[in-house]
This record gives C-alpha cells, structure tokens and sequence, in this order.
C-alpha cells in the first residue's frame, strides 16, 4: 500500500538531515561542550536506529500482510518477544540516561572552583545587566529602592557602600576564555533564562532565588544569549552576548572600566 | 447522582430533552464530539495566525486591525498579540480538544456499550459535566475580549507573570483570571466526568465482561480517568491560589523584593516553583490522558482490520497501566531547568526512561499484531497505522529531553515543541480520526466516504510530517520556542527558510481539514447506510443497531463468553467471533 | 441533522421495575448501588487531592521564608469541631435505627444531625469574624491565607454535603425514603463522616504547625 513507501520516504529523509548536519549546533566552546556533544551523539544513533528499524518494520509489514486472500495467523503473541525487547529498551534507556550523568553532575553536583570569577547576572523585563565585583572581590549592597534604569543604576546599587565603588555593570557578559567563571543569577520580577549554545548550558533565572551557576569557555568569540523563557511581550527581544576575550584583552578591558568610574 | 433504572425504561421526549440536556451518554458523547470539534477548528486558525506572524512578521493585514484594534494596530501583530494567540491555542487544543474528544466525546458514547451497559452510573451527573464543560469554553472565549485581551503567559501560566496582574503585561488582567476561572470550571467538569467513568467501568460490566475481557478501549478510558481524578483535583487547588495570589493580594507564589514596570511589588516569601510544582503534578498526567485513549483506538483497529488478536493482551493492559502509574512519577522532567534540586532532577530523569519502556511495549505489540496478518486499508485503519509511525516519531525525541544533561540545550526551544506536537497535536489528532471514520457508522448509521478519507489521510499525513519535523532541527540549532518572531538575532536567520516552510505546510495541512469537514457533515445526512456491522468487529457495540436504540441493548443484558480480539480463530466459520456469541470455541 | 441520533424505532420490552436496590445497567443484581459506593469513592478521591495538594503548598510555604506568623485559632473551632463530631454520630444513630426499621427514630436523628450541620457552618462563620475582628485576614500573613483557604475549601464541601442530608431528610419526612434510597442515606452518611476526619485532620495541621 502508498503508506509504506510515504513512511520509507519520510524516514529516509529525517535520517538524512540528520546525518547530514544540515541544521545543526554550533561548534562547542568548552570542554563541558565536547562532552555534551558526545552524549547527544550517543543518543542520536541509538534512537536513530530505533527509529529507522520501526518506521521500516511498520512499512514492511503495510506491504507484506496487506489482505490478498490468505489466513491472517492466529497467535496472542509471545512471551519470550515481549520479555525480550522490554528488556533492551530498558537497558538502553535506563543505560542512556546513566551515561549522561556525569555530565549533569559536572554542571550542577559540583561548585564552582574556588578561584572562579564570580558575576552577577540580573533579568529583567526585557533586558540583560551584569555586574563584577572589581578588585575587592566583593558585591556592593543593593537596594530594589535605588534601581533607576533610565539613570544608568539597573542593580540598585547603594553607592554609600564602600564595596560598590569597584563595581563594574555591562549589558554584555564579557569573560576570560579558559577561566572558569560563577555566574549569580538574579531575576528582578518574573522567571528569565539565561542560554549559550556554544556552551551548551542554560539555567532559568527565578525571582526569590539566588541560583549559582559555572562554567568555562576555551574559544574566544562573541556568541548571543537569547532569554529561554517566557518573560512577557519583550520575551523574544530580551538579548545579550557572551563575549569571550583572550585573558589580556579581558584584563585590559577591566582596567578600561575601573579608569572611567 | 440518579441510577440508570430513574431513566432506563423511557425514551426520552421532546428535542431539548432528547438533543440538548440529554440524559443518554451517546447524546452527550456527541455533543462533546462537537464542542471538540469547534474547539480544534479555533486553535487551528490560531495556529495558522502564529505561523504567519512568524514569518511575516512586518507584513500589514487589514483583517488583523479589524479583529484586533488594540492588539495589532496598523494592522501588524503585536508581540503580546502573538502570545496572547500562543496561549489560548495551547489551553484550547490540551483542554478544550485532546482531553475531551478522546475521553469524554468516544468514551462517554462507546464506554458503557463496549462493556454492555445501558448507560453510564450517573447519567445526571453526565449531563452535567458536558454542560459544565461548555460553559468553561465559553469563560474562556470571553478572555478574547475583555480589556486588555486574553492572557499572555502561556498554556502553563507560570507566576510570577501569570500572577502579577497587568503590571506584567497586557492581557495579564481579566483576561488571566478568567483563563483560570475556566481552568477551574473545567477541572470540575473532569473530576464529574471521572466519577462516572470509574463507577461505570467497576460495576456496570455485563455478565461474563471480566476486565480481562474488556476491549483495550476501555482499559485506557479507565486509567485515563483515575489519572484526571488525581490530576484536575490538584490543577484545581494550584489555580486557587493562583488566583488568589491575583486578586486577594495572597504571596503563594510570588516573591519578595519585585520590581516590575517600576513599581515595587508588596508581595512576599511566595515560590514560583511552588507553581510548577503543582501544575506538572496535573501537566504530566494530562498528557497521558491525552494520548491513552488514542492508544486504545490504534490497538482496537490494529487488530480489527488485521484479523488477528492484539499481540499481547496482558502485556498491553500491564503497559497501561504502567503508564497510567508511572506518568505521575515523573512531572519533574518538565523543571530540569528550573532551579530544583538537580538530585531530584535525576530521579525524575530515571523513572521518564522507565516510562518509555510501556510505551515501547505497545509499539511493538502493534508491528506485532500486523505481523502475519490480512490487513483491510479502510481509512480508520489507515489513520491507526498513521498513529503508529506518529507515536514512534514523537516518542523517540522525548529520549533526548528525558535527559537533565541533554535538556541543558535544549529546554525551551524548539526541539520541545515538536516533540509535543508529534505526540499530542498529531498522533492523538490521528486517533480521534481512527476513531471517527471507525465509530462513525455506529453513531449515525451511515458510512463515510472512503475515497474523501484515505485523500485527507494521505495529505494529512504528509502535511504533519512536514510541519513538525522540522521543528528539531530548529531546536538542534538552538532555536527558543515562545518567540513572537526570530528577527533579533544573527544566527536565526539561517534558519527563516525552515520556518517559511513549515508556515507553507500548515496552510497547506489547515486547508486539507476542509476535506474531512466536507466528509463528516455530508455523510451525516448523506453517507451510504451503515449495517450493525461493517467492519466485521467482535465487541458489543457491533451487536447493536446503528444507530443503537436510546437503550442500547434493547432492554435485554448482554452476556460476554470471551475477550475482543478474536479474529481469525482456527476452526471458526468466520474469521471472528463476537464478544457475546457462546457456541464457538475456545473460549477463554 | 436529519436523523434522530438514537434509534426511536426499537423500543426495549418493559424491564425490571425500579426502585428495587438496583438492577442497574449491567443487569446484575445491587449494581447500582455499587456502582454509587463506587462514585462515592472516587468523589472522596478528588476531596482528598485537593486537599493533599493544599496541604503540600502549606508545607513548602511554611518552610520557604520566615515570613510565617502562626494564627491563633478562635477558641469556637473547638465548639465547632465537637458539633461536627457530634451530627457524625446522631447520622449514625438515625442509620441504625433505619436498618431496624424504626422511621420515625430515623427522622428525628438525621433532622439533629442536619442541623448541627448548619450550626457547623455558622460557627466557622463566627470564627471568621472573630479572626477579622483580629485584624487577621487572608493576606495578611501566609499562615492565615492557609487557614481561610482550608477552610473555606472544607465549608465549601460541608454546604454540599448538608444539601444532601437535606435532600434525604426532606425524602424522609415526605415519607418518600424507600428502600431505593436507602443507599442514598448510606453515601450521605459516609460523605459526611469523611467531612468529619478532613475536619479533624485540619485541627491537626493548624493547631500544630498552622
């Protein structure tokens, strides 16, 4: 019947796409990267497989058993089958999600390092604003009275603070490449996202949370971060980047800021 | 709640007592049938208005202005029109078409028949929860027009943006509440609906009808039922305090310290996660309930119109089951992202996997039931095996996101948005036409057209196919979901073309529906006569008249002497045996 | 559409007569009321997760900020429980006494225990305005947007259940309380049992940790 070819068809041209990379991610910056592509790689194939071999199977049986006068038989299956294909599907589902926990692990069982550059990140509707703490190492107070966005203050930063005076704010999140960095992430009024695909990593930001999170990223560049979840109207404006600088440019540019306070 | 004999023995009189508050659960499985119906045709044309903003979005239409004064002024979609549109086509198509049609419109009409009843336990009861449904939908209709429009924060309605009123957007004031209001009345509706499907199904079984004899069909509107008793109870006190959160000044889930649009909120201590909490507790749930009863339509055609038993009677009812137990053990794959406790965050991944085992099993079985058998191609059958390749395909996505570690990238984005439209908007689509061109004859005592069914299977199965695979590869891409349009960042604009696509595949696939319009309401008055029973099936609904007498069984009880799938019995003169025939053998 | 949706051709032969305790859709004897038992069950089901849902907010709530001030609870609640304990048991007793035929008994306990189930609902009333009076009031802290949340969630159910024992009394003094209905009386009586223990398990959760 015209249905098992169309299934053949349509399954080949997945496949292909798939294989073929037609659309696909960008290049990994990290090492945590790397191993994220090598778990979906993993996944790909074994469910490619899955995928191809039923597609296939649903089509061949279309055609071979179509109704041309014969006997349909009678059986109400088959222990032994059923035993053994519940079986590999759990082993190889249960066993894919095994695989992947040391990668999940990396990202959120362990801290930080501890000499990882802490950032501060605040969401808003709609927009993005980071904070470094400056040569003191610390964050000055802040205070949701003082946030004045118009007049260059989107932290609310209580300038009476000693610690505040280093302070350094950016509407981009420049970072030293092949450092590990801690990220601090704040929301200001409804639930954000804050997403890299290069770094394959991404963490919903959740008002009343104070949420850590790190990373490291080896290749210099300049990448977006397009806010992954839903914020309101300026959900699909509310844009940043990551920009990725070879530790002298970075230390450079830090130098150029704490000057121009 | 009133026993079936109050009504038994009297056919009803007069048209509002026959038609509009009928007592008879085939009356009222039409009547959700066709608010099913016009609910799928509004989230259609709201799907189709999405896609076209997506692409176009700087493209002036008069009719948009006309519609939308306030929303799309100049005649361009406003992004908080584009969400708001996103919102209601979500709500409308979960509640308003996949919870009801499948359970509530094939289930109220064939549940009590398939098991040999007259009707349901409660038939008032019944009769209520339709119009109780009814009147959500018209609660939710109403969120499009009053001030500022309908809600914006999505079918999952997440606080704070959901709780905060309008001071977080348009459409976040009346148009929120009333959006929960309805949730509310709906959740009522659910847990009537509930009610009378597990009483009837416990102790309303004919004679010989042991629950192992029962067709699969009816398995899954059981599960199907438990699940949205424990599921809708739980919506129902989240939106509670969701709504209280908005208008009685309560801090559930709002925390301290907001400021938004520049005014400092006066809430505090509240949990957003709280929210997601309680809402995935009813959202996972729900989208089994969503897709068993599909299940049970595929494997009741599978086996028809292959001639042989289901492959694996126990083994499926073991799978639904399963399903129906562990789909409440796993709402926190849905929050790996959330900021939840990442340990619980594997436990949750671990039971997922499990859950793709049953499903797997079915799969499996269905193949199997093909296996070696006389398949008959009528449209029912095709769309069944449509659902197969479908549920395979939808299936098999949900291995990437069932992993925390691979959800990193892809959480909303796109990929999660094909995944659920494989499974929900088109094998679940795919059943209830199954079950359409199935029951059809059944339920209006004519057939449907074939030649008009198998062209809209064929388009219909292209046309899906087209429209949501690629939605992976825009999600492998990193494309976020949610978004009014891709025109703010570089490296989406590789990836327009795929969306000009898919935009083309929907007006395309949208278009062919009018095919199975024109095929429903013709052959309603116009169709061929249907016999008791066309397709050669073995349960009970094909020992009766079609249509069935207001009492079904003509006031006599069925007796049941064996399962339902015995089809092509060695030794038989036929090549099935009813459900209800004593004199062939073997019998178990 | 042209055709009537079910068949008026085909009329059943007259069937059972009703009002027996039911030979209900299946044709098997005492189904219905199975089948109500059944109904009962799961509408306790539903009752139980809402409240299990409520309950589990309380406990996150409680435990997220310190923001928690817990409500004294109006002396009354004690009065109002011990009324709701005791209609539980006049129901009980009018149960009894109906199994034993004696009717009249059967009325004048379920009449008592119907109307200390509206004395019920007006002393949870009184409570409330005694914790307004306090200055207490839903928003106020978390732990009285709690309160007044399980509460109202429990009078909500008690207004249901007393139009039930109203229902049934009304059948009783109309001398219209055959034994079809008795097993209305029995899911009548079990509902509100089941009120009583939510009731109680209520107290627990307030008085302790509210």
């Amino acid at each position: 019947m015209l249905l098992a070819p169309i299934i053949w068809v349509l399954t080949v041209i997945i496949c292909y796409i798939f294989a073929a990379h037609t659309w696909w991610f960008p290049p990994p910056i990290s090492a945590h990267g790397m191993d994220y592509d090598a778990q979906f790689t993993r996944t790909l194939v074994i469910t490619g497989v899955i995928f191809f071999v039923a597609q296939f199977a649903l089509g061949y049986a279309i055609i071979k058993f179509r109704d041309n006068g014969g006997r349909a038989s009678y059986t109400h299956g088959n222990n032994k089958m059923e035993a053994l294909w519940t079986s590999a599907t759990a082993v190889l589902f249960i066993g894919l999600v095994l695989m992947g926990t040391k990668i999940w692990a990396s990202v959120h069982f362990t801290e930080a390092p501890a000499d990882a550059m802490p950032i501060e990140v605040l969401g808003k509707q709609f927009a993005w604003n980071f904070r470094y703490p400056g040569p003191d190492a610390k964050f000055g107070h802040t205070d949701i009275h003082m946030v004045n966005d118009q007049g260059g203050n989107p932290f609310g930063i209580d300038s009476k603070d000693p610690a505040s005076k280093d302070d350094i704010t950016s509407g981009s999140l420049r970072v030293p490449a092949g450092k590990p960095i801690k990220l601090i992430l704040h929301s200001q009024d409804v639930i954000h996202n804050f997403f890299v695909r290069e770094l394959r990593l991404k963490q919903d930001i959740v008002p009343g949370m104070e949420i850590p999170f790190h990373f490291q990223a080896d290749t210099p560049g300049t990448y977006e971060v397009p806010c992954s979840e839903l914020c309101g109207l300026g959900h699909h404006q509310m844009r940043t980047t990551l920009i990725v600088l070879p530790p002298a440019d970075f230390d450079k540019w830090m130098k150029e800021q704490l000057a121009a306070k | 709640m009133s026993s079936p004999t109050a009504h038994a023995h009297h056919a009803p009189q007069g048209f509002i007592r026959k038609y509009v508050f009928s007592l008879d659960h085939k009356v009222i499985g039409i009547q959700y049938y066709f608010l099913g119906l016009f609910s799928v045709l509004i989230g259609l044309t709201l799907s189709v208005l999405m896609r076209f903003h997506m692409v176009y979005p700087d493209v002036k239409v008069s009719l948009f202005e006309k519609l939308w004064p306030v929303g799309a002024q100049g005649g361009i979609m406003t992004p908080e029109l584009y969400l708001s549109l996103m919102t209601m086509h979500g709500t409308i198509m979960v509640f308003f078409v996949l919870t009801t049609v499948p359970q509530s419109g094939f289930g109220n009409y064939f549940l009590p028949i398939q098991i040999g009843a007259e009707d349901m336990a409660f038939p008032v009861l019944n009769m209520m929860s339709f119009w109780t449904t009814f009147v959500a939908l018209v609660v939710m209709v109403a969120a499009f027009f009053v001030k500022g429009g309908a809600p914006l924060a999505g079918w999952t309605g997440y606080p704070p943006l959901s709780a905060l009123g309008p001071v977080s957007g348009p459409g976040e004031g009346t148009g929120q509440t009333l959006w929960i209001v309805s949730i509310a009345i709906f959740c009522f509706a659910s847990l009537m609906g509930a009610i009378n499907f597990i009483a009837t199904t416990i102790d309303l079984r004919a004679k010989g009808m042991t629950l192992m004899r029962m067709p699969l069909t009816c398995w899954t509107w059981l599960v199907t039922a438990i699940l949205g008793l424990l599921g809708f109870a739980v919506l129902l006190s989240a939106g509670v305090l969701l709504v209280l959160d908005r208008e009685a000044g309560t801090s559930f889930f709002i925390p301290a310290g907001l400021l938004v649009s520049d005014q400092i909120q006066n809430h505090k201590g509240g949990s957003p996660l709280l929210w997601q909490h309680l809402f995935w507790f009813f959202g996972h749930p729900e989208v089994y309930i969503a897709i068993l009863p599909g299940m049970g339509v595929a494997s009741q055609l599978l086996s028809t119109f292959s001639r042989k038993p289901i492959f694996g009677y126990r083994a499926m009812v073991f799978a639904i089951l399963a399903i129906g137990f562990l789909g409440f053990l796993v709402w926190g794959h849905h929050m790996f992202m959330s900021g939840m406790s990442p340990y619980s965050a594997l436990a949750f991944s671990v039971l997922t996997m499990c859950i793709g085992v049953p499903s797997a099993i079915k799969t499996f079985n269905w193949i199997g039931t093909l296996w070696g058998g006389k398949i008959r191609f009528t449209t029912a059958m095709m769309f069944a095996l449509g659902f197969v390749s479908l549920f395979v395909s939808g299936g098999i996505s949900g291995i990437f996101l069932g992993q925390p570690a691979l959800d990193l990238y892809f959480h909303d984005t796109y990929f999660v948005v094909g995944h659920f439209h494989m499974i929900m908007g088109v094998a679940a689509i795919f059943g209830m036409f199954a079950g359409t061109f199935y029951w059809f004859p059944k339920m209006f005592g004519r057939m449907m057209n074939e030649t008009l069914g198998k062209l809209h299977f064929y388009l219909s199965f292209i046309g899906v196919y087209a429209i949501f695979t690629p939605m992976h590869f825009l999600g492998v891409a990193g494309n976020p979901r949610r978004y009014a349009d891709f025109t703010n960042y570089d490296f989406m604009n590789p990836l327009m073309p795929i969306h000009k696509f898919m935009t083309h595949a929907a007006y395309f696939t949208a278009a062919v529906q009018i095919i199975f319009l024109i095929n429903l309401f013709w052959s309603i008055k116009k169709g061929a006569r249907a016999t008791e029973n066309p397709w050669e099936a073995t349960t009970l609904e094909w020992t009766i008249p079609s249509p069935p007498p207001f009492d079904n069984f003509g006031g006599k009880h069925p007796v049941v002497y064996r399962g339902a799938y015995e089809y092509g019995v060695p030794g038989a003169d036929k090549d099935y045996i009813m459900q209800n025939d004593p004199a062939q053998t073997p019998a178990h | 559409m042209a055709r009537s949706i079910t068949n008026p051709d085909i009329k059943g032969p007259a069937g059972p007569t009703s009002g027996e305790w039911g030979d209900g859709g299946g044709g098997q004897p005492g189904a219905s009321r199975r089948a109500s038992l059944t109904g009962l069950l799961v509408l306790l089901t539903a009752t139980t997760m809402v409240f299990a849902a409520f309950t589990s907010a309380f406990w996150v709530r409680r435990g997220l900020s310190n923001d928690w001030q817990p409500t004294t609870l109006p002396p009354v609640l004690w009065v109002n429980t011990g009324v709701l304990l005791v209609s539980s048991v006049m129901l009980e007793i009018a149960r009894r006494s109906l199994k034993s035929g004696k009717r009249s008994e059967f009325n004048r306990y379920w009449t008592i225990g119907t109307g200390l189930g509206i004395l019920f609902l007006l002393g949870q009333a009184l409570a409330w305005r005694q914790l307004n009076d306090a200055g207490v009031f839903i928003a106020t802290n978390p732990s009285s947007s709690f309160f007044y949340v399980l509460t109202a969630a429990h009078a909500l159910h008690v207004i249901g259940g007393i139009s039930a024992l109203t229902y049934v009394d009304v059948m009783a003094l109309l001398l219209q309380l055959g034994p079809g209905k008795r097993t209305a009386v029995d899911v009548c009586a079990v509902f509100w049992h089941f009120l009583d223990g939510l009731w109680v398990y209520l107290m627990i959760l307030l008085t302790v940790w509210g």
